[in-house]
């Protein structure tokens, strides 16, 4: 404690966080946070470096993105249009870009409803092949779906669903159900049984009681696992390179894959190919980090 | 469609409610299940069983039942196995102890209060919602000999024109390191963050009245409490690092010179590319084996959920 105090001191002012009375303040905010301690430049330099880490790769992106071919530039500007509306029209992203948010919606309805209903089921009854399911979702954690692929591929073959969207949602859908019907099954738990019990007792069938007491409260952990699922399946490659072959079929990575694989890379296009990329999931991202983080900590299975 | 049915099913059931709860879970668990059957576990036994016969596309009329052939022919022949799953075993030892160092790191550092952080955290998370192909994107746009990084650091005198670290077997793997990194710290460090937010605050109260300063409040409070959290973290990071192939595939290719294939990678190749799934299967099944052994010795060895609280 003596050591945090004097390092405090050395420290930069510490912002007003709160309003308490000086002499005493010091010990009473060491009583009520002691990390709060922390001498400022602790924090706003490492914070400081990471950051510029984590965002000079964006910055990267955006600038080759608009500056004109040939500029050598390190500020964007004069910006240029020019490469969005080549990779939007020439490169058929505005199609991909159709196909790669039909793809990521349908997972997230798909995975949040399949999962809610299988959570419910963990959360709330005991039956017989319940460890045994339980197992067998953690066990599918160790599962490569990479390696999936070519039995995936004959299974789609067979149902006559290759070239179709539909493929691709499936088999987004099903490897995301396991991590989700375990995290909302944990949310579940959290919720008193008590409250359902209660709606019961007031008349409701255990559907009412469900969508109206234990929904409202599921409200940050679906929307941790369904942002998952959407920006899972955004993000994900490998099945539509595997199960779309058509062109109009296909989706934003796998356009992108195209533009790495060009014989001459054409930087600005690929740049702002990885905005349109980007865009969707950063927005996404920034909305619901915040139930993020409270969903993770409340979904914590532990025992 | 099997999503339509988990939503139908449950209204119909109150009706008999008396009758209902034994079949209820059944019917609950059902679409995941079925799904799950499907799409995971036909494909897993189809790889099992096709790890023991020959079977390539291109070589029809060498299909068949081979027994252990291509098991043996893993061990005993095949160099490209043991070099892909030596390169797969550090590459998941040195993403996985990196990620988690920073990551923790940085989940500490946001959860102080200071002004900007809720905006700090937005933007330090921002690279976990980033995909592999994009992230290759990014990172090519940087490593890239005429336009990239090194071509201003030039500029300024420092390195050399025409250097591109993709290329370079002494520094690509250093190169997809930094960039899996940029993707993968967010992963770590929400997962602690969101772990931390239960930590009791009395606990710290009570250690500096005791006079334990921050290195001991973070060794003895915080650490075990984000036990069992960092050890499922690792855990499940380890095996998607293993498996996931997207970053390399699209970065290096697995490339130069076959200097950064995983194991994983090696298997797509065998498989997709050279047709001879047969034995990818069997490569399949064993990188699956392996990857199972691990994680229980792993948990063993934590002693995940133990009573260290």
């Amino acid at each position: 404690m003596t050591a945090a105090l004097a390092e405090k001191h050395t420290g930069p002012a510490p912002q007003p966080v709160r309003n308490s009375p000086p002499p005493p303040a010091r010990r009473g905010r060491g009583r009520e946070r002691a990390f709060d301690d922390v001498p400022r430049w602790q924090i706003y330099v490492p914070l400081g470096i990471y950051l510029v880490f984590t965002l000079i790769p964006f910055y990267w992106m955006f600038l080759f993105a608009v500056r004109p071919a040939g500029s050598t530039s390190l500020v964007p500007w004069p910006m240029t249009g020019e490469h969005f509306s080549k990779v939007w029209n020439e490169r058929s992203f505005a199609v991909f870009f159709q196909n790669s948010m039909i793809v990521g919606v349908a997972t997230l309805f798909a995975t949040t409803l399949v999962a809610l209903a299988g959570g419910y089921a963990l959360a709330r009854f005991d039956f017989r092949i319940k460890n045994g399911f339980m197992l067998a979702l953690l066990c599918s954690q160790f599962i490569p779906g990479a390696l999936m692929l070519v039995p995936l591929f004959e299974i789609f073959k067979n149902l006559q669903m290759i070239n179709s969207l539909g493929s691709v949602i499936i088999a987004e859908t099903v490897f995301q159900l396991p991590l989700s019907i375990i995290l909302i099954s944990g949310f579940i738990k959290n919720v008193p049984m008590t409250l359902e019990e209660a709606a019961w007792v007031d008349g409701c069938s255990r559907f009412r009681a469900f969508c109206a007491v234990v929904l409202p409260l599921l409200r940050p952990g679906l929307i941790a696992v369904g942002s998952f699922a959407f920006v899972h399946s955004w993000n994900h490659f490998l099945f539509a390179l595997m199960f779309l072959s058509e062109q109009d079929k296909q989706t934003i990575p796998v356009g992108l894959n195209t533009l790495i694989g060009a014989d001459s890379v054409d930087l600005g296009a690929l740049a702002a190919g990885g905005v349109i990329a980007a865009v969707p999931v950063v927005i996404v991202f920034a909305f619901i980090q915040k139930w993020l983080i409270t969903g993770f900590s409340a979904g914590a299975v532990k025992g | 469609m099997a999503q339509a049915a988990a939503v139908a099913k449950p209204p119909k059931v109150p009706r008999r409610r008396t009758a209902s709860p034994r079949r209820l879970p059944y019917l609950l668990i059902a679409p995941a299940g079925l799904l799950m059957l499907g799409f995971i576990a036909y494909p897993v036994i189809s790889v099992f069983y096709y790890s023991l016969q020959n079977y390539n596309v291109t070589k029809p009329w060498r299909n068949g039942f081979a027994g252990f052939d291509n098991f043996s022919r893993i061990f005993t022949e095949d160099d490209h196995f043991w070099t892909t799953l030596g390169f797969s075993a550090q590459w998941v030892g040195v993403q996985v102890s990196l990620q988690l160092a920073l990551g923790l790191a940085l989940a500490l550092i946001v959860n102080q209060s200071f002004i900007g952080r809720g905006i700090s955290r937005a933007m330090v998370f921002s690279p976990w919602a980033v995909s592999g192909v994009l992230t290759s994107t990014i990172w090519i746009l940087l490593y890239n000999s005429s336009t990239g990084f090194s071509r201003y650091l030039a500029d300024a005198g420092i390195g050399d024109y025409g250097t591109s670290v993709l290329s370079d077997t002494g520094t690509v793997f250093w190169a997809a390191t930094v960039a899996e990194l940029w993707r993968g710290v967010p992963f770590f460090a929400i997962l602690i963050l969101a772990d931390l937010q239960s930590v009791s605050k009395e606990l710290y109260e009570a250690a500096s009245v005791d006079g334990a300063g921050r290195m001991r409040q973070f060794l003895h409070i915080t650490l075990p409490h984000l036990r069992d959290a960092i050890i499922l973290a690792t855990l499940l990071r380890g095996v998607w690092e293993f498996n996931n192939v997207d970053l390399l595939y699209t970065l290096t290719g697995g490339g130069p010179a076959g200097e950064t294939t995983t194991l994983p990678l090696y298997v797509a190749n065998t498989g997709i590319e050279g047709h001879d799934f047969g034995y990818a299967s069997a490569l399949t099944t064993v990188a699956f084996v392996i990857l199972l052994f691990c994680s229980i010795v792993y948990l063993r060895l934590s002693k995940f959920g133990g009573d260290h609280k």
